[in-house]
């Protein structure tokens, strides 16, 4: 895509460079018996209503049009660029100058400044275009403004000034690396457009007079539409295709220099540890035979495009029990209560196993089956407090919505629940927050608020995902301390996924651990943590830091 | 909310001042000779001085200005120089078509464009792929180029609509429709391309987002979850793409109008800025920029109503 | 006590949110000074203001009031110049291993940012490599084919590369798993062990920080509520209460620590 685009512009700016060669005829000679006529010898595209020769028309029109466009691009770009870099990097009071000036020159109307620029400095198109550039030159300074502000952010930015590294040197090796892939597809898109607005002015006739543009042939061509309506064609086709082909070569750009520069914040090979246990043959977890009523695995295994990520896990939670799912980042375990969940990401599927939630079976049931178990017999409470939570409703209309639909009460009553809700997670003054925005409530207290939404349905299952990580200690002794009361007051099962062992030994009755995608030891919290049979169960105890209280 | 508005009422008249300032310092360097151009190449010096007095061309331009401003606020913004009219009343008369114009490409565009994005963020694959081929086509073409071919098909070779010319509202319903169907349509190719890719790529944003795991881990329908929690997430950088585009819209009047022959703000700047008639291109520029402040305003507290986090700016 | 870094009643302030709102207080007088060969740690909740102080010491916030003395030389309003030539004996490590290196960069070409200009750069990379325990031929790779880990071992190599005297160390292991925090914790004690290089060590899990400091700090609010040895009795009841807070790996002694949490009752 990108290379035939880029193929057919290139030779587009060939031939429109090249015109005097291929039609030496020039356009502007005209004899008058030739209008209208189609192609003839020498004059493969025919005359237009003057009897002028219409390729040479399009291929000086070309150079007027390209041009024009090409000078208000390098306005726009060196007046863009050097203001954004430096807004962005410093910031301050240049910034706030600059975003006002370039607020109002995005407040107004392109075209009628144009006309009314004309009326001022006269019809040179050549000065028009500077005008127009001016006027395009914000979309360049809010692009590299934004970047380069981000990038600024960046703690290798700090990390570079650290270093002893000067500004102009940060600004040429960090930042301008990042702003020059952005910067080459605005370029195509701005192009395009430039071109077009061009070619708008000219077609309204406010070109110089005579001289050929692609515009005024259009002009031209529509005040003949319904005598000779072809006349279109020639100059619309190289207007189209200029500027379609700038475009697609933006979006083929965008997809070749954007996607390997960005982060991949997701999924990291993690081989970090130096010592490598030895491997346990078969998983000591829950054979085939018993199965928890609440909450039994079997045999799960959950498969991405790029491969299985979960192998043969197999775990059971009885009703009032808490069982603890331990294991470093990428171990699975996250995946594991995914499935349970059936919120799997797009690409991601249960490829094999069996899960029974309070008896039924989940794997191969239909969606719309699994989701009515979900929130009324298996909940979800989240790690990150803040981004699970809808930031256009407010605390309240969260907690209400699922009642109305799962429970289906009525207005009042479900907004006396979750007042009661929110009572039952601690928190001082249900009402204010009920009518909170989640912006406007703390981390800990958010946590609560999801932990009541997991409550709301009356679950008999918590599938809890890291639920105190992302908290202050003392927040996270007191959202245990909830989930201990929680639990045991309403007989529920547990599924704690976690990372940490001490949250373990705090609250878990039993424990499995995963490495790899499989769980290689399971126990009462006790045993495990106390007599690990495995030497990973074993590896993870020695690397807990010592907190003896004296 | 009542403190956010108006600080952006303020912040918005005052662009609108300095934006009034330049534009007359501009217009008034001397270049064209006014008088001269009314009287005839031919009239008498002493004839066309007094021509210059009594436009009040002989003062110094600030005053010029200050005369402008005052009357300019209280309503008032002249006479044209040219034709005499009342600059308000000829562009009141034609103000409703350039209106209708815009209130008829905004519903399409509002309507097309969260239909199609949503479309293709919540299916994807081939659907998606449709909508965004429609995009990259619809962005890539210039806009008049697009009605021109619309014209050239649907009023030339079909005949569907009339090619030229405009009937009020007042007259007859069916006629008016007749007449801006296809410049409203002309006008929607390029602002549906761009909102609905908007649209599309919010939508996917948001369907990442982990409150709509958390929601889907809640039971709630998908349909719900996405017409309530998806569509609203989603909408508010869709306006503010929305409102950016009416700017550029503007400029495609002016081209739609002249093309179709409609009598509206468009056709009229085209008209008058080639004379330098300063009090018609003055009132011109004032009108397009006070519109633009004023949607964005209107973008800004729609946005700030969305989302309530907005509203902290 | 000949400290290296001392600083004395530092302030810090952030403007407000919105429109003349007034300016939000981060650091309200901090005292602290850091020996040569020494770790201070510096613990806190979020928004008690830890990583400021920091930032602060590095020059990557604007000191309202108070003086940072470093190596006898007051610092805290030294002009870009001076600070550039400071960063030789002043060095950062960061919390997050993702965005403190430059993605678009191969690591041997961060590791030498710091050596521009200087002969033999190269050969300094290879050592500085070997020192993290990382293989020479990571040099030609990318940040993104590294874990963690890994990355967070390139960092401390930046850090070091020019032989600094004080190093910064922010959060430098809470994005890390477990088995990862510990060997990168023993790494930075055993480069302690041969420099004798000094941490300023920055982080809210109070483990961490009893495992690698001298001395403590304790910060709530922008102020240090305590201070005490790395083995000491907090006689503080916030430092209690977040001793007592953070869950430990043995069912028995959890109980005990949960219950005497509780019953400490305080906000």
């Amino acid at each position: 895509m990108k290379w035939i685009s880029g193929l057919v512009l290139g030779l587009i700016v060939l031939a429109v460079l090249l015109a005097p060669v291929i039609s030496p005829a020039g356009p502007d000679v005209s004899s008058l018996r030739h209008a209208f006529e189609g192609p003839a010898p020498g004059h493969p595209l025919g005359f237009d209503s003057a009897g002028r020769d219409i390729l040479a028309r399009l291929l000086y029109g070309g150079q007027n049009t390209l041009g024009g466009a090409l000078i208000a691009l390098l306005v726009a770009l060196a007046l863009g660029i050097p203001s954004g870099l430096l807004a962005g990097y410093y910031g301050g009071w240049f910034d706030a100058a600059a975003g006002w000036l370039v607020n109002l020159v995005m407040a107004l109307p392109a075209m009628v400044v144009l006309l009314a620029s004309r009326a001022i400095l006269g019809s040179t198109v050549w000065v028009l275009m500077v005008v127009l550039g001016f006027l395009i030159a914000p979309s360049f300074h809010r692009l590299v403004r934004g970047i380069v502000a981000g990038v600024r952010g960046e703690l290798y930015v700090d990390a570079a000034r650290v270093s002893g590294l000067s500004d102009a040197r940060i600004i040429w090796r960090h930042v301008l690396i990042v702003v020059r892939a952005p910067i080459i597809i605005q370029i195509a898109l701005v192009a395009g457009i430039a071109i077009g607005l061009q070619a708008g002015l000219e077609f309204l006739g406010i070109g110089s007079g005579d001289t050929p543009t692609w515009g005024a042939m259009l002009n031209e061509a529509f005040k003949n539409m319904q005598r000779d309506p072809v006349l279109m064609l020639w100059p619309g086709l190289a207007l189209g295709l200029t500027s379609g082909a700038l475009v697609l070569l933006a979006a083929g750009l965008r997809d070749t220099l954007e996607d390997p520069g960005s982060r991949p914040r997701t999924v990291t090979p993690a081989v970090p540890t130096a010592v490598t246990p030895a491997v346990t043959p078969a998983a000591p977890t829950a054979g085939p035979g018993e199965r928890a009523a609440l909450l039994s695995v079997r045999d799960l295994a959950v498969a991405y495009p790029s491969g299985e990520v979960v192998h043969n896990v197999g775990l059971d939670v009885h009703a009032g029990e808490i069982l603890g799912l331990v294991g470093e980042s990428g171990s699975g375990k996250t995946q594991t209560a995914f499935s349970i969940l059936g919120i799997l990401p797009e690409t991601g599927r249960v490829s094999r196993g069996s899960i029974t939630v309070d008896g039924t079976e989940i794997v191969g049931l239909p969606e719309k089956r699994h989701r009515e178990l979900r929130g009324t017999v298996v909940a979800y409470i989240p790690q990150e407090p803040m981004s699970n939570l809808d930031p256009a409703f407010t605390v309240g209309s969260q907690l209400v919505e699922p009642m109305r639909v799962k429970l289906r009460l009525g207005r009042a009553q479900a907004v006396r629940k979750a007042l009661d809700l929110l009572s039952l997670v601690e928190i001082r003054d249900p009402r204010r927050v009920f009518d909170s925005y989640p912006h406007e409530i703390s981390g800990g207290m958010a946590q609560r608020v999801l932990i009541a939404g997991a409550m709301s349905c009356e679950p008999k299952l918590l599938i809890a995902d890291e639920p105190t990580t992302a908290l202050d200690v003392r927040v996270q002794a007191e959202v245990l301390g909830l989930l201990r009361r929680l639990q045991r007051d309403n007989g529920l099962g547990v599924l704690l996924v976690t990372h940490n062992l001490g949250v373990v030994a705090d609250l878990c009755d039993r424990v499995a651990v995963m490495r790899e995608g499989r769980i290689v030891e399971t126990g009462t919290a006790r045993q495990v943590l106390h007599t690990p049979r495995d030497p990973y169960t074993r590896m993870l105890l020695d690397a807990v830091l010592p907190l003896e209280v004296t | 909310m009542t403190g956010f508005v108006v600080r952006r009422v303020a912040a918005g008249a005052a662009l609108a001042l300095v934006i009034s300032m330049l534009s007359y310092t501009l217009l008034s360097i001397p270049h064209i000779d006014v008088a001269r151009q009314l009287l005839g190449q031919g009239a008498a010096q002493e004839l066309v001085d007094a021509k210059n007095a009594a436009l009040g061309l002989d003062r110094p331009a600030l005053v010029q200005y200050l005369d402008w401003l005052a009357a300019a606020v209280r309503g008032d913004f002249g006479t044209s120089w040219f034709t005499s009219e009342n600059v308000l009343r000829a562009i009141a008369n034609r103000l409703p078509v350039t209106l209708s114009l815009m209130a008829g490409v905004t519903l399409v565009t509002a309507l097309l464009s969260l239909l199609l994005g949503l479309w293709a963020g919540v299916r994807r694959g081939r659907v998606d792929r449709f909508v965004q081929i429609l995009a990259v086509t619809g962005y890539a073409l210039p806009g008049f180029l697009v009605t021109l071919v619309m014209v050239w098909l649907f009023a030339v070779e079909l005949g569907w609509f009339p090619a030229i010319g405009y009937i009020g509202l007042e007259e007859s319903f069916t006629g008016w429709l007749s007449t801006v169907t296809l410049p409203i349509l002309a006008l929607s190719v390029g602002s549906v391309a761009g909102v609905a890719q908007q649209v599309r790529g919010s939508v996917i944003d948001v369907l990442r987002q982990d409150y709509v795991r958390t929601l889907r881990a809640r039971g709630l329908p998908p349909r719900r979850i996405i017409l309530r929690h998806v569509l609203r997430n989603a909408a508010a950088p869709a306006l503010s793409v929305l409102g950016m585009q009416f700017v550029g819209l503007l400029g495609g009047a002016v081209l739609v109008e002249q093309i179709f022959g409609l009598p509206g703000i468009g056709s009229m700047t085209v008209g008058y800025t080639t004379r330098g008639d300063i009090p018609i291109i003055m009132a011109l520029v004032m009108i397009s920029v006070i519109g633009v402040i004023v949607i964005n305003l209107l973008v800004d507290i729609l946005i700030g109503w969305l989302n309530p986090k907005a509203r902290l700016r | 006590m000949n400290a290296l870094l001392t600083v004395e009643d530092l302030r810090v302030s952030y403007p407000g949110r919105g429109w003349r709102a007034p300016r939000t207080q981060v650091l309200r007088g901090i005292d602290l000074s850091v020996a040569p060969g020494e770790t201070l740690g510096l613990v806190g909740e979020s928004g008690s203001g830890k990583t400021t102080v920091g930032r602060a010491v590095l020059g990557l916030v604007p000191v309202e009031s108070g003086t940072i003395t470093f190596g006898g030389e007051r610092i805290e309003h030294a002009p870009r110049r001076r600070r550039r030539e400071l960063a030789r004996d002043l060095q950062v490590i960061f919390q997050d291993p993702y965005t403190s290196l430059n993605p678009s960069r191969t690591v041997g070409d961060t590791l030498a940012e710091p050596l521009l200009g200087m002969p033999g750069a190269r050969a300094r990379v290879a050592t500085l490599l070997e020192r993290v325990h990382l293989p020479a031929d990571a040099a030609s790779r990318l940040p993104r084919e590294f874990s963690g880990g890994q990355r967070q071992r390139v960092a401390i190599a930046r850090a070091l590369a020019i032989g600094p005297r004080l190093i910064v160390c922010d959060e430098p292991v809470s994005a890390l798993d477990l088995t990862t925090q510990k060997t990168v914790l023993d790494l930075l004690r055993e480069i302690q062990e041969q420099t004798g290089v000094s941490y300023l060590f920055v982080s809210h899990d109070l483990a961490v920080v009893r495992f690698v400091s001298d001395r403590i700090a304790v910060l709530r609010d922008g102020r240090i509520v305590e201070e005490l040895g790395a083995r000491g009795e907090p006689a503080h009841p916030y430092t209690r209460s977040l001793l007592l807070a953070a869950p430990v790996a043995d069912v028995a002694e959890q109980r005990a620590r949960r219950q005497a949490f509780m019953s400490l009752d305080l906000k």
